[in-house]
């Protein structure tokens, strides 16, 4: 009983952090209309149940120490609602929320390995998951239990790269690798069903000998589930969790839109979306 | 005469120093050598063949250069540094922030491949890969100096382009201790008013211009730099600036920023007309804000530019 009732105050945490999460990336856009914002949206229950759920290791003390699970974020442009949970979380000053683009600040529109806490560099597309290969197959060679996970987004699986590394990590049994795919079927210009056709995406990686999970990227009780037994899990062969998600998600406007990549929020409807967002 | 495939010597070698480094990976795109078949056999599981898959092979590289391991990655030079450009760029853009190690070799540059044709021709990697703030570019002349950068490769831990010929050359140096891969250049040959600054297989070919002008009494000095970068501007305008003609000679196409750019940087020096360049220097921007503001902080906003063209108007030098 008490197990439930703790788990249940657990799962209200993480929904209540990834409103905060969604708000502060709001406020973000407010002073950088730059930032990719739907496509940082569509991304935070994942980073918010990664980081606050504690589903990888960190140490912001200690941030690139050896006992850190590495998390390689192949989305990185789509990756400023991650921003807020690393200074939450002490990874650098809360001060530099405020300064995103600004002269001097080190948080620029699309993120940069120069940020504290991200790995590598990611402001293209398509070169994530081999650089996670590597660091997997490094962390096997030194008998290290830490796992590896990547993110990337959907669209970004055209790139031809991507199925590089993902035979690659097959043939080598990367068992300590995972990779999750925001599942928000569009690119920039259009669904990726208009563009070209991902799907089916979980028959794809079968095939390729991944192990393939389906879950509600915006469900965190969910998502938790899902990816701290994919944590735990030492069994033969790469995994991935296609994480279906909304592109654009707590954005009416963005959400039904195939273009909103590009859209910007101005100031008045950023100030409404937060005064209803609680 | 005394010749050896350079790959096969630069391979034994690295072979030898993973038996007692356990920190060294060996990484194929599906390429091979006879070295490198004994290296595949005695080191298993720290060979990895990747694949005709260049791109992966320097991602791969890359993920394990951030754990701290010494990489070296190996495929045809074309491919290399073509295919995989980005994923090089990548590499040169996170070596600003994190140490990493990786030595790409690339086995064919120039015309090694001669009758195979233009795709397997590799004359863009000069400059393409000079290009790369952070990248060091090596092209050895001949196997004793390219056994000697091994050393180099294990201790400079930055990333590191490697362009080999494809076929055995004679060798020119005779006594590896008296090179420093720093200085990165050798003047092989003292001449009177001509020179020629060559690198790679065409320093062999420079030497053979320079032995026939010989027999008709011109004396030519002959300049090999291996190292492309970085250059000792000034170690190479002071070994230079007795010479009133430079001839430059490169397996590769010219006025791109190869070998040839090299040379006319330090002309500057050498000419009466002054050149000042305004751009960005050799290293990426990783600092935060407008394009002025970037602009600003790379002296290329007109305050500085008329700042300092007025100074050339004090000093009398307009």
């Amino acid at each position: 009983m008490i197990e439930k009732e703790n788990k249940k105050k657990f799962i209200e945490f993480l929904k209540n952090k990834a409103t905060w999460v969604r708000r502060e990336t709001l406020k973000i856009h407010k002073i950088a209309p730059g930032i990719r914002l739907a496509s940082a949206l569509s991304c935070v229950e994942i980073l918010t149940v990664l980081y606050y759920g504690k589903v990888l290791n960190y140490n912001p003390k200690e941030i690139y120490s050896e006992e850190r699970d590495r998390f390689i974020i192949s989305k990185a442009h789509g990756s400023v609602s991650f921003y807020p949970i690393l200074a939450d979380l002490g990874f650098f000053d809360k001060k530099e929320l405020g300064m995103v683009g600004k002269a001097g600040s080190i948080l620029g529109d699309i993120p940069d390995c120069s940020i504290p806490g991200y790995e590598t560099v990611n402001g293209s597309l398509g070169h994530g998951l081999g650089v996670a290969c590597g660091i997997a197959l490094a962390l096997k060679k030194k008998n290290r239990k830490e796992k590896v996970f990547a993110l990337s987004g959907d669209g970004e699986l055209h790139e031809g790269s991507v199925w590089e590394a993902i035979m690659f990590a097959a043939h080598h049994n990367l068992n300590n690798l995972v990779l999750i795919i925001d599942n928000n079927k569009i690119c920039m210009l259009d669904y990726c069903a208009n563009i070209l056709n991902l799907e089916p995406i979980d028959a794809k990686f079968k095939v390729f000998k991944w192990q393939p999970k389906i879950v509600d990227g915006h469900n965190v009780e969910e998502l938790y589930g899902v990816l701290s037994s994919l944590k735990a899990d030492n069994s033969e062969c790469p995994k991935v969790v296609i994480a279906n998600t909304i592109k654009g998600k707590g954005v009416p406007r963005l959400e039904t839109d195939s273009l909103c990549h590009i859209k910007a929020l101005n100031t008045e409807e950023i100030d409404k979306l937060l005064s209803e967002m609680v | 005469m005394d010749s050896k495939v350079m790959r096969d010597v630069l391979i034994g070698k690295i072979h030898e120093k993973m038996l007692t480094d356990d920190n060294i990976f060996f990484l194929s795109a599906d390429f091979g050598s006879p070295a490198l078949d004994k290296l595949r056999a005695e080191c298993g599981k720290r060979f990895i063949n990747v694949g005709i898959a260049e791109q992966n092979l320097v991602n791969i590289a890359t993920g394990l250069a951030l754990e701290g391991y010494t990489v070296y990655a190996y495929a045809i030079a074309p491919f290399l540094t073509m295919r995989a450009y980005e994923q090089i760029r990548n590499i040169s853009l996170l070596s600003q922030i994190k140490e990493i190690n990786i030595n790409l070799i690339g086995v064919g540059i120039g015309l090694s491949y001669d009758v195979t044709g233009p795709t397997h021709h590799c004359l863009e990697d000069i400059c393409i890969m000079r290009v790369l703030p952070n990248v060091v570019v090596f092209s050895p002349s001949d196997y004793v100096v390219t056994e000697k950068f091994v050393d180099y490769s294990l201790n400079v831990r930055v990333p590191k382009y490697i362009r080999l010929d494809g076929k055995a050359q004679p060798r020119i140096y005779h006594d590896a201790q008296k090179i420093s891969i720093e200085q990165g250049f050798v003047e092989l040959k003292v001449g009177n008013k001509a020179v020629i600054v060559s690198t790679g297989y065409m320093t062999h070919k420079a030497l053979e211009v320079a032995k026939t002008l010989e027999n008709d009494g011109i004396i030519t000095g002959v300049v090999d730099i291996f190292m492309l970068k970085p250059v000792d501007d000034v170690l190479l305008y002071e070994a230079l600036r007795k010479y009133s003609h430079i001839y430059t000679m490169e397996e590769g196409f010219i006025n791109k920023g190869g070998l040839d750019s090299i040379v006319t940087n330090i002309l500057n020096n050498l000419t009466q007309m002054k050149l000042t360049k305004f751009g960005f220097g050799d290293r990426y921007v990783f600092e935060v804000g407008n394009r002025d503001h970037l602009h600003r902080i790379n002296g290329l906003d007109e305050e500085n530019i008329v700042k300092i063209i007025k100074k050339d108007v004090m000093k009398g030098n307009l």
